[in-house]
């Protein structure tokens, strides 16, 4: 086992982890940091955001909206002091990453250009273009190199952290060129992972959002919050599950089912007209979306592709001068892999698995209840998500949360004594002889892709758009099953060089353990709320489940689910309106005297 | 359902002495893309065989390969564009770490040379707002900013595969990026890129990097860009020595 020390060990060189170290680098360049990731950072998953990050910039858009959008918008699940803090930082962080030189896309007066996203009021979202993950990425990635202290360890896949004494002192990887094991011996640590997305079977997550770092921070006892959250982006391809942003809809795509008809004005999002407008139809929320699928689909309003039901995503009206400058990426993804052409046809999308609200429970400042352990980005939950995550909130979240954490492990980096107590180099060598065991399995025919299918299939089945109690806990005994199967997964590859069949067998043990959270966590949720729809429970219900649900690690048992509070300052919970209901009461509020959103 | 022949490269450093090709008969789906028939083979037939990939949308840059003799993104290159044989190769011009997978430790050093990050030509504070940057300004440079480091460029450029020492299409796409960016004051530190001999004169200018550019960065317009601009440069300090 090789040993390297560090101050700050950071999991994850995505948008988050970069940022993160980034502001460790800047902060204090004494301090050593070890930016660990599984792939060279450019392949991280931030790159295949498309549409853009919220900030507010506009003179007619205020703090109060994009606090509003995100609270109504997360079901009033988000802790309001979290989401207070977010919008407030959110310009600044923006405008930093222009002065890194992140090509925004302009104004013809040269300022940054913004767009509407579904959920919210005024348009407010920063955008590169259709490539605005990428850019982003690219732009840390980029400005990360100037820094010496940031030391990277790329292609080592973490498995294990480290506590000692009840704080978070290492990281355990393994080197993917050699197949050595290294114990990264740090003073703090933060997991900027990434979500899971691959426990689903249609999904645009990349193949390597197998939720390994929220999977580590489970095992040593942080709590997984929220985990029954997660998000459908109404647009992907069906089969491939190729995202299309929801800059189509902010640019004026209209959404149709099988008859031409704008189907949404039939779930509270309507009237149709004028439009564009904010906050309605097209540009109503996710989850709405999402689930106004399902319900065409029930009615037999889809249309049918080789990959089952679909509804059309019309961008024609938009004109090709306008794609191609606004949404180029999506124009070559839609012809490339659904062989349509948005400039002359409307292009087949359905719900795909998109993004995870639930994870690593931290608190503002991006720090876990384990001392010296911090999250950021996507992995983590503080959450300003809650029950549905607002378009355009999560790359400006990595970036806000990815420095809070920076600072915060450089903090506890500084009051840590230096050497490596005893303790730390024994669970290393545990975690050693563990991974090196994987090798001796017998094989008895289980396979990665075996276990891994009935996975995701069970996931899909049970934890799908709209839940019932049978159909999750028929996925709560199976995952149950597949945790017993997985440990009998041999790894056939002997090899010790770039050993993807290790890394296969590892990630899926993760996303096992993720996936029972996400289920075991649902199953208790008697009510429907944001992203979270019960088929045998319809109504939010605030008495009972305005708490955070937390998943507790119980080793081979199922997870322990227990809840803590939200955190309310100032938006009381109220019925989430958009299209002309939330105008009438927007209308009526203002003459009775309080603000928007029923905000005190 | 359409059964091809996939030939794929194997080489594992223990135990060869040389690569081997190994054929898999893949039974695939008309829209499926080179890198789908691989992942099934991974899935179903041999749990051993290293590549990488992971967004399986062209934008991560992580699965470029050669097939059928061409640096192609294996994500995007459709299976009903090939004959019933595929033969899929790692890059051509690095060195093999394992069956498809190369090691990139030379095309990082070479990003990492260009000072591919904004050197402020002028510092500016965060409470100041962005910098103004007109449509046309971005314009210069957005081009080249559009490059997901996938390195089929190096693969497809014979420079690059007779003399390893030069920069590469990419790393200089990146500097002049850069250079060209409205913000950036940092052109001089990065001239070693342009100007030395590792750098834009060993560039015959075949073209072609950006014939393979999946991203249309066109690295060979960069390369003569900068070769012209470096050029005026240099004999702007012998004429004009005041000017630098
Ligand atoms: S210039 Fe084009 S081919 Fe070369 S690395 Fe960049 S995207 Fe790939
Ligand atoms: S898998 Fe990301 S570019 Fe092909």
């Amino acid at each position: 086992m090789e040993i390297v020390s560090a101050d700050v060990a950071i999991v994850g060189a995505g948008g988050a982890g970069l940022r993160a170290a980034i502001a460790i680098a800047q902060s204090d360049p004494s301090l050593k940091v070890a930016l660990i990731s599984k792939v060279y950072p450019m392949r991280s998953h931030t790159v295949a955001a498309e549409g853009g990050a919220a900030g507010v910039i506009r003179a007619e858009d205020s703090l109060e909206h994009h606090f509003n959008d995100t609270v109504s918008g997360g079901d009033w699940l988000t802790d309001q002091d979290a989401v207070e803090l977010f919008i407030e930082d959110a310009p600044r962080q923006l405008t930093q990453l222009e002065h890194w030189g992140c090509p925004w896309s302009r104004t013809p007066e040269g300022r940054v250009n913004t767009r509407p996203f579904g959920g919210m009021k005024i348009e407010r979202t920063w955008f590169a273009a259709d490539k605005s993950g990428f850019h982003i990425l690219h732009t840390l990635f980029q400005t990360s190199i100037q820094f010496e202290s940031i030391e990277r360890y790329d292609e080592f896949y973490a498995t294990d952290l480290i506590v000692e004494d009840g704080h978070c002192r290492g990281v355990v990887a393994i080197e993917m060129r050699s197949g050595r094991v290294f114990l990264f011996h740090a003073k703090s640590v933060i997991v900027a992972s990434g979500g899971a997305g691959r426990i689903f079977p249609f999904t645009t997550n990349g193949a390597i959002k197998t939720g390994d770092g929220m999977a580590m921070a489970y095992r040593i006892g942080v709590p997984l919050k929220d985990m029954e959250f997660v998000q459908y982006h109404p647009t992907g391809l069906p089969g491939t599950g190729i995202l299309l942003t929801e800059g189509c809809r902010g640019e004026g795509g209209i959404m149709v089912n099988k008859d031409g008809y704008r189907y949404l004005q039939d779930y509270g999002l309507g009237p149709p007209d004028p439009w564009p407008r904010k906050k309605a139809m097209e540009l109503g929320p996710r989850d709405r979306l999402s689930q106004a699928f399902w319900h065409e689909q029930q009615k037999g309003n889809c249309v049918s592709t080789t990959y089952g039901d679909a509804v059309l995503l019309d961008m024609r009206h938009l004109g090709e001068k306008k794609i191609n400058e606004r949404l180029p990426f999506v124009r070559d993804l839609a012809s490339s892999y659904m062989g349509k052409d948005p400039v002359h046809e409307p292009v087949p999308v359905r719900p795909v698995v998109h993004y995870m609200m639930g994870g690593i429970h931290t608190n503002i400042d991006a720090a876990t209840p384990i001392p010296g352990l911090f999250a950021a980005g996507e992995c983590a939950c503080v959450s300003i998500n809650g029950a549905n995550r607002l378009g355009s909130n999560s790359l400006t979240e990595l970036l806000v949360f990815g420095q809070r954490a920076g600072l915060g492990a450089a903090e506890v980096a500084r009051q840590v004594a230096d050497g490596m107590p005893a303790g730390v180099e024994t669970q290393g060598r545990e975690a050693e002889a563990r991974i090196l065991g994987l090798f001796d399995r017998e094989d008895v025919g289980e396979s990665v892709a075996g276990v891994r299918n009935a996975m995701t299939a069970s996931m899909e089945e049970g934890a799908g758009i709209y839940r019932t109690e049978e159909a999750m806990q028929a996925t709560c005994d199976l995952i149950g099953q597949l945790r017993e199967r997985v440990a009998k997964v041999p790894v056939k590859d002997k090899s010790k060089v770039f050993n993807t069949d290790l890394m296969g067998v590892l990630e899926l043990e993760a996303m096992l353990d993720i996936s029972q959270t996400v289920v075991h966590s649902a199953i208790v949720r008697k009510e429907s709320r944001g992203s979270h729809q019960r088929l045998d429970f319809e109504k939010r219900d605030d008495e009972a489940f305005l708490k955070h649900s937390l998943a507790t690690y119980r080793g081979a048992d199922v997870p322990e689910i227990s809840y803590c509070d939200v955190v309310i300052t100032k938006s009381q919970p109220a019925e989430r309106l958009y299209g002309g209901a939330a105008e009438a009461a927007a209308k009526e509020a203002k003459e009775g005297g309080s603000g928007e959103g029923k905000a005190a | 359902m359409r059964e091809i022949q996939l030939e794929v490269l194997r080489y594992s450093p223990e135990t060869d002495s040389e690569p081997r090709f190994e054929t898999f008969q893949v039974p695939c789906q008309e829209d499926w893309v080179v890198l789908d028939a691989i992942n099934h083979v991974k899935d179903h037939m041999d749990s051993s065989l290293t590549y990488r990939w992971s967004c399986h949308m062209a934008v991560c840059g992580s699965c470029g390969m050669m097939v059928n003799g061409e640096p192609v993104l294996s994500c995007k290159a459709f299976i009903r564009d090939y004959p019933d044989k595929i033969r899929v190769e790692p890059l051509a011009n690095f060195p093999i770490e394992k069956d498809l997978v190369v090691v990139m430790d030379d095309f990082m050093e070479k990003l990492k040379a260009s000072k591919p990050y904004i050197i402020p030509k002028e510092e500016k504070s965060i409470d100041d707002g962005e910098y103004l940057q007109t449509p046309l300004q971005l314009e210069a440079f957005k081009q080249y900013s559009m490059c997901i480091n996938c390195m089929l460029c190096y693969a497809a450029c014979p420079q690059y595969a007779l003399a390893p020492e030069f920069v590469g299409p990419a790393a200089l796409a990146l500097t002049y990026r850069y250079n060209k960016d409205s913000r950036d004051g940092g052109k001089a530190e990065r001239a070693h890129m342009f100007s030395k001999s590792e750098g834009v004169w060993e560039c015959s200018f075949v073209g072609a990097c950006s014939e393979v550019c999946p991203k249309h960065v066109d690295p060979a317009a960069a390369i003569q860009l900068g070769k012209v601009e470096s050029a005026v440069d240099y004999f702007k300090s012998f004429l004009m020595p005041w000017s630098r």
